[in-house]
């Protein structure tokens, strides 16, 4: 069909849609926030638990706890992300959109940037035994990859971002309280803009 | 009213055609899958809309590889993207019209 011959606010319409398509990533399912949240705290949980038998006392952590703890980061991060992954994926194929397409991969590749120098970061930080650093650089350089991310899926994920960014900052000057920080920043506040996300694009669709 | 349909730009009469433009609008550069799949056209369909856009100098066309695979990219020209806009401009004129 001729789009001059058809009612040209459909054709700006159809711009539109199409420009919205091929720049972003909007199938992100508010699920997987909800699942990284829920993850998150679990971790956190047990890290906890593991930090009170050891009384808090950083001279009892030996080279064997520490790897204990990077394994348990390791596992969260690998379960959030996954999961993530798998229920994203689903809401594509419910969709019967391409999941890997340009904005897909513009958006893995900015969000992984910001997140490789933190991940750095936090091994050098974990080398020198600065361990009250390693959540607020969690939290900072989470939040910078979100934003840099926000530009190639739903906008609403900067908000997230910026609280990411400022809890970090807010961590950094009660030394101790990294663990909560972090269970705040990872834990409730994805599961938080999981509800709403799911409230706000994925409900409707079921409707 | 009748004027300013014809006004509007011929090459942009196919729906294929304005899409690969909105698309190349906002992406710096796009490859050939990449626009299929949004578009949902078949290889040839996609080829002969992206060639008329080339002749025009609406879209340049990179060749590069990716390993082994080619890896063809298309991005906009200065004369696509001053077209498009104009392009788009009359469509709204119309809709104005119209209301």
């Amino acid at each position: 069909m001729h789009p001059t011959e058809q009612d040209p606010s459909e054709t700006l319409q159809e711009i539109r849609s199409i420009m919205e398509r091929s720049a972003r990533f909007l199938s992100l399912s508010g699920w997987s926030g909800v699942w990284a949240g829920c993850v998150a705290l679990i971790g956190a949980l047990i890290a906890h638990d593991w930090l009170q038998r050891l009384n808090w006392n950083p001279s009892r952590y030996t080279d064997l706890i520490r790897m204990k703890f990077i394994f348990l980061g390791i596992i969260i991060f690998i379960a959030a992300l996954g999961g993530g992954y798998l229920l994203t994926l689903l809401k594509v194929k419910q969709q019967k959109q391409q999941f890997w397409n340009h904005a897909s991969r513009q958006l893995v590749l900015q969000i992984a940037i910001p997140l490789l120098a933190g991940g750095f970061f936090v091994i050098g930080f974990l080398n020198y035994g600065n361990e009250m650093y390693i959540a607020p650089s969690c939290l900072i350089f989470y939040g910078l990859a979100l934003l840099n991310g926000s530009k190639y899926t739903l906008t609403d994920i900067r908000y997230l971002g910026y609280l990411e960014i400022t809890l970090g900052c807010i961590c950094i000057f009660f030394p101790g309280t990294g663990l909560y920080f972090w269970a705040a920043g990872f834990g409730v506040l994805h599961i938080l803009y999981g509800i709403i996300m799911w409230n706000k694009y994925d409900r409707k669709k079921v409707q | 009213m009748a004027n300013l349909i014809e006004q509007l730009n011929k090459v942009f009469d196919s729906r294929v055609r304005i899409g690969i433009m909105s698309a190349l609008m906002v992406n710096e550069s796009i490859n050939f899958n990449d626009l299929k799949a949004l578009m949902s056209v078949t290889d040839g369909n996609l080829a002969s809309h992206l060639k008329t856009l080339e002749e025009n100098n609406y879209i340049r066309i990179q060749k590069g590889f990716i390993g082994r695979k080619t890896n063809t990219t298309y991005s906009i020209t200065k004369t696509g993207e001053k077209a498009f806009r104009t392009h788009l401009d009359t469509l709204e004129k119309l809709i104005k019209k119209h209301n």
